[in-house]
């Protein structure tokens, strides 16, 4: 009966006397680098030339199982579809990376980013601004030539 | 006329300084123990107030201090309000009569390092330990919530039922120092401790100056599993605090006191009596927090039969093998 209270006492012990081999971590100072699958915060993707990705389909928000993806399509004067407003509810949203598996063009992808917690109820609806990944500088250029 | 007064402004003294350090201790004694059992289960415990939560304590008491300080519809007020601090203060006074170095003399008077030496002190410490039930069963009656009632009866049918085995373990020590003052046992342990002498009675002790502490594994009357947190479920800001430091005064009290039965009090060598004493009363503190992040809780029926069919008659064996050996030897 004594024997296992003794164990008890020495594994705590041992615990105590290594205290560098802790499991926990302290968050806000060292944060913890997700795995390359982890399905985080939405990124919506551009083609080499800048131009977003997204032909505005409608598959994404079709597929989604809690509703959260809100588009409205749009043409432009070529002719072609573009999403005009695209909103993600991140307090609906399950990041069950539904959209990202559908999207026939490849436009949205779940990223790494997890700290999503808002002080404002209204942060709450990602748009299309916050969504698209910024314009790299070479892209930018490239876009300008065409332009002109 | 004048040694009087004189005695008078010391004893002021000596017991300014004794509470002090005191609740200084308590204060810090909340931030060893989280940080020893987070270490234990391999944690880290408080990190963010302080170079590694050591102003942890102050940010707490600050904290209680600005709560709300609620007292339920349909309590009993005055003894609602009364309960903290009967459990307080006893936890406080037992402290009074346990030495914690050797007489000095500064400027030609002698200082006994203990507050008073009362001819009977042991019986005061177990006299006045015992009053600290009424706090806890007095805050969980008057709370009006079945939970609190049922944290205070388990709390003293537990208290009592450990008193007794702790009282006639300490008795196996009385009768070799015949006396019941502290600073002559102390004395009597300046060649050996009485722990290689009474063992039995040091196990015993150990195991019933834990239940009477209400800590884990014997923490029945706050079991947070079973009474949400006991006795005191109702209580919030400083009267929360009060039974918090309560407990924590019961633990450094059933320490100080072990120290001095069984470890030779103050006695060792080469360093100053006090740091001694200070430094056997940490072992004994960090042995309760080893303890609670060891063990899970007891049953009730288990804790009661363990309390009256094996500890008290090992401590009245103990009794008469320590009186027929005396009487022989």
């Amino acid at each position: 009966m004594i024997k296992p209270l003794i164990q008890g006492l020495m594994l705590t012990l041992k615990h105590f006397l290594s205290p560098s081999k802790v499991v926990t971590m302290q968050y806000p100072d060292e944060k913890w680098t997700p795995y390359p699958r982890f399905r985080g915060l939405h990124e919506l993707q551009r083609d080499e030339d800048g131009k977003e990705k997204c032909v505005a389909c409608g598959l994404c928000s079709t597929v989604c199982p809690s509703e959260c993806i809100n588009l409205v399509g749009s043409e432009d004067n070529n002719g072609n579809r573009y999403a005009e407003t695209y909103e993600i509810d991140m307090f609906r949203c399950i990041f069950c990376g539904y959209c990202e598996e559908v999207c026939p063009e490849e436009a949205i992808f779940l990223r790494q980013d997890y700290e999503l917690a808002t002080e404002n109820v209204n942060d709450r609806i990602y748009n299309k601004e916050k969504l698209l990944v910024p314009l790299k500088k070479k892209a930018k250029k490239r876009a300008k030539k065409k332009s002109k | 006329m004048s040694n009087a007064i004189i005695y008078a402004i010391l004893s002021t003294i000596k017991i300014g300084i004794v509470i002090g350090v005191l609740l200084l201790v308590i204060a810090y004694l909340i931030w060893v123990e989280r940080k020893v059992m987070a270490h234990m289960q391999v944690r880290m415990g408080p990190m963010r107030v302080g170079w590694h939560g050591l102003l942890q304590p102050i940010a707490d008491g600050l904290k209680l201090i600005t709560k709300e300080d609620i007292i339920p519809a349909n309590a009993s007020k005055i003894l609602f309000i009364a309960s903290p601090a009967i459990a307080m203060v006893p936890a406080l006074l037992s402290i009074a009569v346990i030495p914690f170095g050797d007489t000095i003399s500064i400027m030609g008077v002698s200082i006994d390092m203990v507050i008073t030496d009362v001819n009977i002190g042991v019986l005061f410490i177990l006299a006045v330990s015992s009053v600290g039930v009424y706090g806890i069963l007095l805050g969980g009656w008057s709370s009006n919530n079945k939970y609190s009632l049922l944290g205070g009866l388990r709390s003293s049918a537990q208290m009592i039922s450990y008193e007794l085995s702790m009282g006639l373990s300490l008795i196996g020590v009385i009768m070799m120092t015949e006396s019941l003052s502290l600073v002559d046992t102390v004395n009597a342990q300046a060649d050996l401790w009485f722990v290689v002498l009474q063992p039995v009675a040091f196990v015993v002790y150990a195991i019933s100056a834990i239940a009477e502490t209400n800590r884990c594994p014997f923490d029945l009357p706050e079991a947070e599993t079973e009474l949400v947190s006991g006795f005191h479920t109702e209580y919030s800001s400083m009267k929360f605090a009060l039974f918090f430091m309560a407990e924590y005064a019961n633990i450094i009290t059933v320490s100080a006191v072990g120290v001095t039965f069984f470890f030779g009090g103050w006695r060792g060598p080469f360093l100053p009596p006090v740091v001694w004493f200070l430094i056997k009363m940490a072992m004994c503190i960090f042995f309760f927090v080893w303890l609670r992040s060891t063990f899970p809780r007891f049953r009730i029926d288990q804790l009661m039969q363990f309390a009256w069919k094996i500890l008290l008659p090992v401590a009245i064996a103990n009794v008469l093998i320590t009186g027929l050996v005396m009487s022989f030897l």
